[in-house]
């Protein structure tokens, strides 16, 4: 909405008032990250942490909530830019905006409900009232007051930059942002694909497994394209998955052997976004999907129902329900993978939570004839077997490591694996980077561009209306 | 005539109907026209979990699966009340072959998020009977603390549980338990343990 920016009045931000330029702690970003390995204060370090809420967390395009969340006018949700309290509101013009939780008058929060519908936002401690768009309506008692309360400084802060991806929202307090599809680039024919094997090309956000750990942010976005740690940390998964041994190996089972001589790959596309492909370790046919998801509650039931409603058509309702093997992460918070879309939220150096919200089918136009809610229905039950028997286990060794990491004077995190060796990586015209499943040249170009943003962190401003 | 389908292999009990039961079973039963004033019939079920949790307290998650009947439900909602588990997810949501997963992989040797494993004990109180439409089958009510022990640290989870219990033989078996986590719509750590 370039136009509505005209209304608006920018702050730009300059260091906090009261703390003197040179106070701030500096670093050598390029003492800390090398080609091969990484400082271990990246994850330990709260001033660096504390530099990356700025530089990384709205300084680049990140992502905030789902347009399925605020399906009408006036629909909002609550969440987090960095450790700003925002609210992502569908105003009631319709206008996506993200206004700072934080009331202009001493502070406080102006909603505390996770999500709802709201035209007015009133501040619980003295009553300060702000439409939806964050203008002021009005305060208490205005006769006390010599001021003239239409200064835009008296309404509520918002994200100057807020746009949209095929029902993705992000922000960024980078006014000088390329556009969010110009920033996402390949990554967009990517998300694309993902949508595009629903009904209508869409899915809603449904409830979330949450869940947290006691370490580094990155731990998870480093993982979410590692290959390497699969059959080690998800051993237990594994096996589980093929205790029965009934029909096709389940799950995750191509990296049980020589993952690097598989089909699938792992793709680096620019601006710290990364991309693991799963998809062609499976029979490009409808139903070849479904034959390898694991066991789940109804699944053999629902299943039959599908079979004899549907006929042949049943494969591709299957494959709806079973989980979609790819990993399209996209820096620095938003990890859309199987049916999740999985959204990190740092709290604190060493405490993230990853919430891992289920989609569902949405299915207007009847494509799949009736039986949209069976799918969900069986969807549901799929989305569940990760968080519970995978991600836990990842989660502790997220943990172990940040413990690991107090070992201050052993300094350094070793992603090494690929770099160097003759023949193994491969760099297309347009940069994509693309590499064996378990090579770790992805951590390495996303650190690159980490080091980027710390080391000239872009030029942040907040807007408020006018 | 085939033989009915193995719930341990194969899941064909969880239907429409079997969620429709549990939405309607789970929606409005802690009423004091359906309690139960029968002391025998409270202390029995207050037994009865007592049981549980000291078989969950010591890992002896066999003998914890047999206290459930064939076709049953271990469910943890992570929405207060639990809404319609075919609209959402679940912390947890375990037939009778998934809660057989979740045992047979804290047995792998390879399950971290329980190496080193959780101590815990269970305080189970609170304990109210209700009768159902059903003869034979109750719904029980009982409050829990945990206490956690893992990896050098100590946490508490606490909760309410709704265990829809069938009489068989002198005891009971489990159709059906609800726990509700009072954080169930929170970002939990490490929700590994059985609860
Ligand atoms: S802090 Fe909001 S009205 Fe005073
Ligand atoms: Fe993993």
């Amino acid at each position: 909405m370039p136009g509505c920016l005209e209304k608006m009045k920018m702050e730009e931000l300059k260091p906090p008032a009261g703390r003197l330029a040179n106070a701030a702690p500096s670093f050598d970003w390029d003492a800390l990250v090398h080609d091969d390995r990484v400082h271990r204060t990246l994850y330990t370090d709260p001033d660096i942490f504390a530099a990356e809420m700025t530089a990384i967390f709205g300084g680049t395009w990140t992502y905030l909530a789902h347009e399925s969340q605020i399906p009408e006018n006036d629909d909002f949700v609550t969440t987090a830019l960095g450790l700003r309290p925002i609210i992502v509101v569908r105003d009631s013009g319709g206008v996506i905006r993200a206004l700072f939780n934080r009331c202009a008058h001493r502070g406080a929060t102006v909603c505390r409900a996770a999500a709802g519908s709201a035209k007015v936002f009133q501040c619980a401690y003295h009553g300060w009232t702000y439409f939806n768009t964050g203008k002021l309506g009005g305060v208490p008692w205005p006769e006390g007051y010599a001021c003239d309360f239409k200064d835009a400084k008296y309404n509520l802060a918002q994200v100057p930059r807020v746009e949209s991806y095929r029902g993705f929202i992000f922000g960024t307090l980078n006014r000088d942002a390329a556009t969010l599809v110009d920033h996402l680039g390949p990554m967009a024919p990517i998300i694309d694909q993902w949508l595009d094997r629903h009904p209508g090309g869409r899915v809603r956000l449904c409830e979330a497994n949450r869940l947290k750990y006691k370490g580094n942010w990155k731990l998870a976005y480093d993982n979410s394209a590692d290959g390497y740690h699969v059959k080690f940390s998800h051993r237990s998964l594994l096996e589980m998955e093929n205790r029965l041994k009934v029909g096709n190996q389940k799950g995750m089972s191509f990296y049980k052997d020589a993952p690097d001589d598989s089909p699938m790959y792992v793709q680096y596309l620019g601006n710290g976004n990364h991309f693991k492909d799963k998809r062609p370790n499976i029979e490009q046919r409808p139903g070849a999907l479904w034959e390898i998801e694991g066991a789940h509650p109804g699944m053999e039931h629902f299943e039959e129902r599908l079979r004899d409603r549907l006929g042949e058509a049943a494969a591709r309702a299957l494959d709806l329900a079973a989980s979609e093997p790819v990993n399209i992460n996209v820096f620095p918070n938003l990890l859309i993978l199987g049916n999740h879309i999985q959204v990190l939220q740092p709290r604190a150096v060493d405490e993230t939570d990853t919430t891992w919200y289920g989609t569902a089918v949405v299915d207007d136009g009847n494509e799949l004839d009736g039986a949209v809610d069976d799918v969900n229905t069986l969807r549901m039950r799929t989305l569940e077997n990760f968080p519970n028997f995978g991600e836990v286990d990842d989660a502790v060794n997220f943990e172990e490591i940040q413990r690991g990491l107090m070992a201050e004077e052993d300094e350094w995190i070793y992603m090494h694996r690929g770099l160097d060796v003759p023949g193994r990586i491969e760099t297309d015209e347009n940069g994509v980077i693309t590499a064996p499943a378990t090579d770790e040249v992805f951590m390495r170009e996303t650190f690159k561009h980490w080091k980027r943003l710390m080391s000239s962190p872009p030029k942040l401003s907040i807007q408020r209306e006018a | 005539m085939a033989s009915a389908p193995d719930p341990r292999r194969t899941s064909h009990y969880v239907t429409n109907a079997f969620y429709d039961a549990l939405v309607t079973d789970f929606a409005d039963w802690q009423n004091d026209d359906m309690a139960v004033g029968d002391v025998a019939l409270r202390d029995s079920a207050r037994a009865f979990l007592e049981r549980e949790a000291r078989l969950l307290d010591r890992h002896l998650l066999d003998d914890w699966l047999a206290l459930f009947a064939g076709e049953c439900l271990y469910w943890v909602p992570a929405t207060p009340g639990g809404g319609d588990p075919r609209l959402e997810v679940a912390v947890c949501l375990d037939d009778r072959r998934r809660l057989e997963d979740r045992v047979f992989r804290m047995a792998t040797g390879s399950a971290w998020s329980q190496i080193p494993q959780s101590r815990t004990v269970r305080q189970v109180t609170n304990v109210e009977t209700f009768a159902t439409g059903t003869e034979g089958i109750f719904m029980v009510r009982s409050n829990f603390v945990i206490n956690e022990f893992r990896a050098g640290e100590s946490r508490g989870l606490a909760g309410w549980c709704g265990h829809r219990l069938r009489r068989a033989g002198d005891g009971f078996e489990i159709l059906v338990k609800q726990v509700n986590l009072i954080e169930c719509d929170q970002n939990l750590r490490n929700p590994s343990i059985i609860i």
